[in-house]
């Protein structure tokens, strides 16, 4: 089923022109890959798919035009994990997953209903952050801290997630799970889209990738195609190393040095 | 975990927030008492809550229902809309610094009142003093977070706060400059300082409209300012209309500071003081702290306007005068426990 479709979207950021003609359909149930060097528009055509800055052109979520939709209708279809996963205040982990179901109209973690605190912890669980659900955010590693962002895009249960580079700044092993976590999501049905410069970890878990480069879209496909030696070369200025590891592809992205 | 142990964790943790509200609830009523029982003649809190309800010498009556009872409705209403506003203000811009006082509000608010008195424009109790005061707070707060833009850090916003409360400064120091009248200097001069000193309920009538209405408006924004918690782009993802929700706390700062600083002068550093010392009770979630941060305000000032009547001194001392005494070493104990994220740059 058809989740997200964007038809010649145009981005234009302090008179600056960051995207230009950008057509994608993407399906339920897809993790897809975003890659690009810095600065082709990753971020940009993610809040723009988000709906969080102004576009032209069309955006359609499950059928339905994203312009129409007010906005806490338009939180409900996605779950949006931005850069950083910033928390200004130190609460506890728990309230933060629970910020997850503002959007249904559970605005405060102290009442929840018990569908709400059935999807927090579902949530919970799912991104492995049970065990520190009473300890403040800002105690917690950077890579607990990053399944709880986790958790809180989660506990929204929207059918499309944008993750925004979810693995930056994480160690290997926990890069890998959070990319579980997220390849699960799909597996159950949502469409979650990852930014990240991560070559092998999207050849490795993404069902289509999509390769931006200066603001438009260099090529798409699965991820072995959509990354082929070309794109390589003229988009990334590298090569890569291919092979099979454990039945699994295996990028490794390589230059001269 | 198990759902059900969710709900009891959340369960206890609301149960002692509420234990804490109903603390400060007690601690503001006790304050109100001896605030009626405090001044030349001293009361009982028997004999203050006799009077209340009508009963005790006429004298009595006299003294505690229309000489001390504006004064310490004044108190109580002024302190908790400063301490609302500190606590929005904190949670919309996600900075423990914010305060209406540290970004010029009260300043400019000041501005806007001298002006109208000197310009002979209006007696100091009529409606064009608050409504002037509150165009000038709703300026004053407007261009800062215009300046300050969607993820300012701490040094932008005090930066531009003390360009700001300069600035209004300098304004109000130029209306006395150019004023004819020497008498009307000195009267503005005094009322600058800050005080509470016979109120009537006229100026209960002046200023309360204003800072219900804006206490009613900041506080129908809470729960945004938890959702604020993941920054503004996320609030945003989450359904929160975040252009609206800085119009909304604008607006509702505005209304209070103005109607609140058109009646007494300015009365700085409530704002910033009175969340945290709730947090450490209520803890960091922005939309649990506004009520307890205006209940905290109200007890701060009740308590400094009793002080200011006790102190032994040849002439009164101003309590906004005591409050920035008390507030600016605050301050300064502030900056040195985040100097870590001041010293981070202007990110």
């Amino acid at each position: 089923m058809t989740a997200l479709v964007a038809e010649h979207l145009n981005v234009a950021l302090a008179g600056r022109r960051v995207l230009s003609d950008v057509s994608l359909q993407l399906a339920s149930g897809h993790l897809v890959a975003l890659v690009g060097p810095n600065g082709a528009g990753k971020t940009t055509l993610l809040r723009a798919l988000a709906g969080l800055i102004p576009s032209d052109g069309v955006i359609k979520v499950g059928g339905e035009a994203l312009a129409a939709l007010p906005l806490r209708e338009r939180a409900k279809r996605f779950g949006y994990l931005p850069q950083g996963h910033m928390v200004h205040w130190p609460l506890p982990a728990r309230d933060i997953v629970a910020l997850g179901r503002y959007p249904h109209g559970a605005t405060d973690p102290a009442r929840l209903s018990p569908r709400d605190v059935e999807a927090v912890v579902r949530a919970m669980q799912a991104a492995d952050v049970m065990e520190f659900a009473e300890r403040r955010v800002t105690e917690l590693s950077g890579g607990e801290r990053s399944r709880v962002a986790l958790a809180r895009v989660f506990a929204v249960e929207a059918p499309i997630i944008l993750a925004d580079e979810p693995t930056a700044s994480l160690d290997p092993r926990h890069q890998i799970d959070v990319m579980k976590g997220l390849r699960a999501a799909a597996d159950k049905g949502v469409l979650v889209i990852v930014v990240t410069h991560d070559l092998g970890l999207a050849a490795r878990f993404a069902d289509h990738a999509l390769v931006l480069s200066q603001g438009r879209l260099a090529s798409q496909g699965a991820p072995a195609d959509a990354l082929s030696e070309a794109v390589m070369a003229d988009v990334f200025r590298i090569s890569a190393f291919r092979a099979e590891y454990q039945r699994e592809t295996v990028i490794v992205p390589w230059a001269e040095i | 975990m198990s759902a059900q142990d969710f709900t009891i964790a959340a369960g206890l943790a609301a149960r002692r927030r509420l234990g804490a509200t109903v603390a400060m609830i007690a601690l503001v009523a006790v304050l109100m008492l001896i605030s009626l029982g405090t001044g030349p003649v001293r009361l009982s809190p028997l004999t203050v809550i006799e009077a209340l309800f009508g009963g005790g010498s006429d004298v009595t009556q006299v003294i505690v229902r229309e000489i001390r009872l504006p004064r310490t409705i004044l108190a109580f209403a002024i302190g908790a809309i400063l301490g609302l506003s500190g606590a929005a203000l904190q949670g919309l811009l996600r900075n423990p610094l914010a305060s209406p006082s540290l970004f010029g509000a009260p300043q400019s608010a000041a501005f806007g009142a001298v002006l109208v008195i000197a310009l002979g424009l209006a007696d100091v109790r009529s409606y064009a003093l608050p409504v002037a005061a509150i165009i000038a707070a709703f300026g004053s707060v407007f261009v800062l977070l215009a300046i300050a833009g969607r993820n300012a850090g701490l040094l932008i916003l005090i930066l531009a706060g003390l360009a700001i409360s300069s600035l209004a400064g300098a304004a109000t120091a130029l209306v006395m400059n150019l004023a004819s009248n020497p008498f009307l200097v000195l009267e503005i001069a005094f009322w600058l300082l800050g005080s509470l000193e016979d109120r009537s309920f006229q100026h209960v009538a002046l200023a309360l409209p204003f800072i219900v209405a804006g206490a009613a408006i900041l506080l129908s924004q809470a729960s945004a300012f938890r959702a604020l918690t993941l920054g503004e782009e996320t609030a945003q993802s989450l359904g929160v209309d975040v252009g609206r929700l800085r119009l909304f706390v604008i607006t509702g700062v505005a209304l209070g500071v103005g109607g609140a600083v058109a009646v007494t002068g300015t009365i700085g550093f409530i704002g910033l003081v009175a969340p945290h010392l709730m947090r450490p009770v209520i803890g960091h979630d922005p939309a649990r702290l506004l009520v307890p941060s205006a209940l905290a305000g109200s007890a701060l000032l009740l308590a400094a306007d009793i002080a200011v009547r006790i102190i032994p001194s040849t002439s009164d001392i101003k309590v906004g005068v005591l409050t920035s005494i008390i507030g600016v070493p605050f301050f300064l104990y502030l900056i040195v426990r985040e100097r870590r994220a001041l010293g981070g740059g202007v990110a």
